[in-house]
């Protein structure tokens, strides 16, 4: 669990973050979200010490995290950036390995979690683990940033806008990929972006940030169809936001029992897919199949119903 | 690339035989002795010139590199930016005298021979490599060294693991110039009795024995264009790695 308790950090006379408190659960995704200059970043570089809090505390596990040196803390912390941040002149597997060799572990232990990560990125070992970086397309660049990040087994996983600098499809890919690892890895992560469309399908929580203040932490659900402040429903985009919110819905949800015509939706759709088969191909319902078996049909009606339920 | 396969041995050659078979090329240089004269120096071997020239150069040149790379550190550290204009004075100072000043200045206080030299090569030395590094150090990649910092490495191993190395190529190019600046300038070391090939050329000039100019005058070029063309080879080698 890791605390974050009232931190601030001032630059001047300004609150750069102000006074912010948070508890983000183990084994969760937090995304952290808020337009350029509303603190975010900052507030993220403060929980491993690269900026140092004005005053409050960050605790992970209920240990604080100003009872260690900042450059020990920040082996425990992964972190990942934009632009990846690897180093040039060492191999992929250098990269890796990079925390794991600062803290001392054997090079049995280390080749053999360099090897584990690469597969785990669907990345070839015997193909990329003696490459450089520059060797490597972007999409690749960015999942060894985050397999170095991983590398050590960190409490916590700290991303910086990890995404931005790849192209809108790889950017798809990653997300879906960070999300099954995640899963799979049962990692805490808290992530930065200035894109409510990323914080929205990737986190279990959203953080939003506004001038340094956090003006609303919950669900991405709660989030769309509550927004605290006019911020927030300005982030979600007015227009956008039935949309968004079917988009969290899978079609599991509202399968009733019935017959459709026309081509099955897998249940593990969005109800934003869903809707969208039926527009494009003028159906009012869709069978809905489990596994490759139709299991029953989703109606226009039913996620009307749903997209109007939040009111 | 294909010149450079059959021309790097050639002048390799050359050179090897200049410097171990000198009376080879009488012939050559017998056209520009004077009538009777000798057209091949003999006081000297070439061998132990050239030697002496290049340990006189080597060293230096080390120590111009240690000064001037530790400084470039010091400077590019925070608690060091305040010294950066003034340690870039006292590098520029170095390349205002002449090093022919330098030698009359030192000839008192160290008597003549090889120190006077080594002075005059140091302080004419520091400068490129200085001003190379502190441009290295201060225009690393922004993301890999937050990344560095941010995984967790301390001060010390961020600057050897880190920055040093992807500094190398830029501070390599400050040396190589400061290397060949410092091959032709011993020879002038000469006139304070440093033993170098200057000796040769010196000797060439006071006798008007253009042979002997000739002689000394292609050994050092041709140190200067393989010594430039091997360091030039390390640094693509260097930057290959790195992807460039």
């Amino acid at each position: 669990m890791i605390e974050i308790d009232r931190i601030t950090k001032t630059y001047g006379t300004v609150n750069a973050v102000d006074a912010v408190s948070m508890t983000v659960e183990t084994g969760s995704i937090t995304v952290i979200v808020g337009t350029s200059g509303s603190g975010k970043t900052t507030l993220l570089r403060m929980i491993n010490r690269l900026e140092e809090p004005t005053s409050g505390e960050v605790r992970i596990n209920g240990k604080s995290t100003s009872s260690l040196k900042p450059h020990l803390l920040r082996r425990r912390i992964g972190y990942a950036i934009q632009g990846h941040g690897l180093f040039p002149h060492h191999t992929v597997a250098r990269n890796i390995g990079a925390v794991p060799e600062l803290l001392k572990w054997s090079r049995d232990k280390i080749n053999a979690r360099v090897d584990e990560l690469l597969a785990l990125f669907s990345m070839d070992p015997a193909e990329f683990r003696d490459r450089f970086p520059a060797e490597l397309s972007g999409g690749q660049q960015q999942r060894v940033g985050v397999a170095r990040a991983l590398a050590p087994r960190p409490d916590l996983l700290l991303m910086d806008e990890p995404f931005g600098a790849l192209d809108p499809i790889i950017r798809t890919r990653a997300q879906a990929d960070l999300r099954q690892i995640q899963r799979k890895l049962g990692s805490t992560i808290m992530l930065v972006t200035h894109d409510m469309e990323e914080a929205i399908s990737l986190g279990d929580h959203v953080a939003v940030m506004d001038a340094g203040k956090l003006v609303q932490y919950a669900p991405p659900a709660e989030i769309i169809a509550r927004p605290a402040t006019d911020f927030v429903a300005n982030m979600v985009g007015d227009v956008e936001r039935p949309l968004r919110l079917l988009s969290l819905i899978s079609v599991s949800e509202i399968i009733e029992p019935g017959e459709a015509e026309g081509e099955a939706m897998p249940e593990t759709a969005s109800l934003r897919d869903a809707l969208s088969a039926c527009l494009w191909t003028g159906r009012d319902a869709l069978p809905a199949s489990r596994g490759g078996k139709v299991v029953g049909r989703v109606t226009l009606k039913a996620i009307r119903a749903r997209a109007g339920a939040h009111a | 690339m294909k010149i450079g396969l059959i021309l790097r041995p050639a002048l390799i050659a050359l050179l090897l035989a200049l410097v171990l078979r000198p009376e080879w090329f009488v012939p050559i240089f017998a056209p520009f002795a004077p009538e009777g004269g000798p057209v091949i120096y003999q006081r000297a071997s070439m061998l132990s010139l050239s030697v002496s020239h290049l340990a006189i150069v080597a060293l230096a040149s080390a120590a111009a590199t240690i000064v001037a790379v530790t400084l470039a550190i010091l400077v590019t550290r925070p608690a060091g930016a305040a010294f950066r204009p003034l340690s870039r004075t006292i590098t520029n100072m170095g390349q205002t005298f002449p090093p022919v000043a330098v030698l009359a200045l030192a000839v008192p206080a160290l008597g003549f021979g090889a120190g006077p030299t080594l002075v005059a090569l140091f302080l004419y030395g520091l400068l490129p490599i200085f001003e190379n590094a502190v441009t290295a150090l201060t225009n690393l990649p922004r993301a890999t060294m937050e990344a560095a910092r941010g995984i967790g490495l301390s001060r010390w191993q961020c600057l050897m693991r880190v920055e040093l190395p992807l500094a190398l190529p830029v501070t390599l190019t400050g040396i190589r110039l400061s290397i060949v600046i410092a091959l032709g300038t011993a020879t002038i070391g000469s006139t304070v009795a440093a033993r170098t090939l200057g000796e040769v050329i010196i000797a060439g000039l006071l006798t008007n024995n253009t042979a002997y100019v000739l002689q000394g005058g292609l050994i050092v070029g041709l140190f200067a264009v393989l010594i430039y063309d091997a360091l030039v080879q390390l640094e693509l080698y260097l930057l290959g790695r790195m992807g460039g």
